[in-house]
């Protein structure tokens, strides 16, 4: 048992919970937030190993998925709240026009 | 040798062909002269003929045999098709008939086309057809000769087809047009296996070849060439067209019947004996389909109303008597030629002379009448017209004396030195003959007026009934061309010596019992048509014989039910198989591809959730592949 293991138990918590949001969630913001929640617990993962390994890899890789994911959330949410202008609603059921 | 005036020879071919295509051409220009021009032409052609052949006489018997080259048509690899014109004594006596009765047409039918607004146009066809016509005879190889062969088919059907207005008139002009494709396949099949076999198609090769040749490509030559003879000359089971082309104005029917046309496949067979002499399957064969012609269009004639069906019936009948000659061999060729020429003669008398009755029959509508329940005592209203129709009558039947006698003598006896039952049978076809033209005879001429309201017969002018007198007396002397057997020793470098004179009955005995026949054949008629008045309709009860004889003995339903039907059903099973096997191979991968992309495009929701859900799918996938892939 390492000691990094409690790390990625929860990380391993988080990511499925994100991932249970995602899937399960209509409204648009919170299977976004659910999204950053996996993000999130990718980064924990990947910090952890970056301890145990003893080299600074993980860490950065972590910051990187930071700055993705803060780019991801200003189109994210300039998506959504341009869906909700149009349509008042933020269901990602209601925005399911593009299909065969 | 090519000398003197036979560099003149293409010119007899050139004439009428120049004349069409002036006609033609011309359009309203030539309106106004345009039918004189065509007139000219021919008897141009005939003059020259008669100087040709009086100068093919004056040469000595083996050395009347002129060819002319024109030009080489086709040269290519191991092909070589020479465009040459071949004068000998057979071509020689189709030119003078050709070009003779070609023109004794002409100048009728200035008379009796006088008011057809498209008279330019049928003189044109007319010029037309005896070009061709003389490039058939004159021709000195078998493509040559199909060339002349498929212009006279079109020529007729131009003609035949004239009143196109008439969609009756359309109909059998494309008949006729389609039977005689059936046989020009067969010409054309001969032609192709003429040259495989000998490598050339030119008459001296073929005939040099012959003797060496396998027999069986002889006897399959035989019969394709058979076959054309058939379509051409209306021979069974090609036969039904003939009748049918009466809808054509009367003086194309002569022409078809007896100067053109119908006599291309006589001559077919005839300059074909090296060919047949080689295959006496194939004679046989001739033979056969000859004898039951001969009879199948003689019962035809017995049944029909119409004057010029009981002419084409009686026409069909007579060809048979020539292919019959043409089947016999060396015996029966020149006789096969000479019965050719004096039918030339008298059938060519004959259907003038019906179109001249039809003249004077026309009716207040301007149609003229064909149907002799409406004749009768016409020997008075006009005698010019009956006494020639007389001359070809006698000169038919076959009474002693007039050329018919003769000729078709001069078969039936060849016939019995053959076979017992083939003379036979042509003698009753020659009673047969003898029953159906006297009752034409007998209803058109003779007994009580049954004209229509309105009709008033009328001698026809002079420009008819000149060549009707011509034709008339030609009908009456045309056997002085057996005199001293000249025809077979003038034909003899062509189609061989006859045989020596084989054990059999003797000639004599055969012409008694052959004039006997005529004469049962004419006592009968005399005792259904000429004691008793003839009704003004045609009788609906008859007994069956005469049903099927209307029915042209239903050569049209045996073709319908053999020929057509079978072929209606093959293409329509065809077009399925086509449609269904064919285009379901190349269309159907297509539309699987097309159901596949249907039915898996519906994964396409537009559901984020389900999109995502795929996403997990996916990596679980991976993740596990990676798994079972590093698994220690």
């Amino acid at each position: 048992m390492s000691s990094v293991t409690p790390y990625l138990v929860l990380s391993a918590i988080l990511f499925t919970i994100g991932c249970t949001g995602v899937l399960i969630r209509r409204n648009a913001i919170v299977v976004f937030m659910c999204v950053e929640l996996m993000l999130n617990a990718a980064n924990l993962a990947l910090v952890a190993f970056s301890r145990l390994h003893g080299n600074l890899d993980g860490q950065v890789t972590a910051f990187f998925v930071m700055v993705v994911a803060a780019a991801e959330v200003v189109i994210g949410l300039a998506i959504i709240m341009t869906i909700f202008r149009t349509r008042r609603s933020a269901s990602v059921d209601d925005a399911s026009l593009l299909k065969w | 040798m090519v000398t003197g005036v036979f560099h003149l020879l293409w010119l007899v071919v050139a004439l009428p062909a120049a004349g069409a295509a002036i006609l033609l051409l011309g359009g309203r220009w030539a309106e106004r002269w345009g039918r004189y021009l065509a007139c000219a032409l021919p008897i141009g052609s005939f003059v020259l003929s008669l100087i040709l052949f009086s100068t093919l006489l004056g040469r000595d018997g083996n050395d009347r045999h002129v060819v002319q080259h024109l030009y080489t048509w086709i040269d290519t690899g191991h092909l070589t098709v020479r465009a040459d014109l071949l004068f000998d004594p057979l071509s020689s006596l189709f030119l003078l008939l050709i070009t003779g009765v070609g023109s004794l047409i002409h100048v009728y039918s200035l008379g009796y086309m006088a008011h057809d607004p498209r008279r330019t146009r049928f003189f044109a066809y007319l010029n037309l057809f005896v070009a061709a016509m003389l490039t058939l005879v004159l021709a000195e190889n078998y493509l040559l000769l199909f060339l002349g062969w498929e212009g006279v088919g079109l020529a007729s059907y131009l003609l035949i087809g004239f009143w196109q207005h008439k969609p009756s008139a359309a109909a059998a002009a494309k008949k006729a047009f389609v039977m005689n494709r059936v046989g020009d396949m067969g010409i054309s099949l001969a032609i192709a296996l003429c040259f495989t076999t000998f490598g050339s198609t030119s008459f001296a090769v073929v005939d040099a070849g012959a003797a060496h040749a396998s027999r069986g490509a002889m006897t399959a030559l035989g019969l394709l060439l058979l076959l054309g003879a058939c379509g051409k000359s209306a021979q069974v089971p090609l036969q039904a067209w003939l009748l049918d082309a009466m809808e054509g104005p009367t003086p194309v029917s002569a022409l078809i019947h007896a100067a053109t046309m119908v006599t291309a496949g006589v001559y077919l067979m005839v300059r074909s004996n090296a060919v047949l002499d080689q295959a006496p399957a194939a004679r046989t064969a001739v033979v056969v389909v000859a004898v039951v012609t001969l009879l199948w269009g003689a019962v035809i004639g017995c049944a029909k109303d119409d004057i010029k069906k009981v002419l084409a019936g009686s026409t069909m009948s007579q060809i048979g008597y020539m292919m019959l000659g043409a089947g016999l061999g060396p015996a029966g060729y020149a006789f096969a030629i000479f019965h050719l020429l004096t039918h030339g003669f008298f059938k060519a008398n004959m259907f003038l002379g019906a179109g001249s009755v039809m003249h004077g029959m026309t009716g207040p509508d301007g149609e003229g009448d064909v149907d002799m329940r409406h004749y009768g005592a016409l020997r008075r209203a006009m005698p010019v017209t009956f006494l020639t129709f007389a001359m070809g009558y006698l000169a038919i039947i076959g009474f002693p004396g007039f050329s018919g006698f003769w000729s078709k003598d001069k078969i039936i006896d060849a016939a019995w030195h053959e076979h017992w039952w083939i003379g036979a049978l042509a003698m009753l076809g020659a009673g047969v003959t003898a029953f159906y033209m006297t009752r034409l005879m007998l209803m058109t001429f003779f007994g009580e007026k049954r004209w229509l309201q309105g009709v008033h017969p009328h001698e026809s002018p002079r420009v008819m009934t000149g060549p009707l007198v011509v034709l008339a007396a030609l009908s009456a002397l045309g056997g002085l061309f057996l005199l001293g057997s000249w025809i077979q020793d003038y034909l003899a470098p062509v189609v061989g010596e006859p045989p020596a004179e084989s054990a059999g009955l003797p000639a004599w005995l055969v012409s008694v019992l052959a004039v006997v026949v005529v004469a049962i054949g004419i006592a009968i008629a005399w005792l259904v048509f000429g004691r008793r008045p003839v009704p003004a309709t045609a009788p609906e009860k008859v007994a069956w014989p005469i049903t099927v004889a209307r029915q042209d003995v239903y050569g049209d339903l045996i073709n319908e039910t053999f020929v057509v039907e079978p072929g209606r059903r093959l293409t329509s099973t065809l077009l399925q198989i086509d449609r269904y096997g064919v285009d379901g191979v190349l269309t159907g991968g297509p539309f699987a591809v097309g159901a596949f992309a249907g039915a898996f495009r519906k994964l396409q929701n537009g559901y984020v959730r389900s999109y995502a859900l795929s996403f997990l799918g996916g990596g679980i996938v991976v993740v596990l592949a990676l798994m079972v892939v590093n698994w220690q």
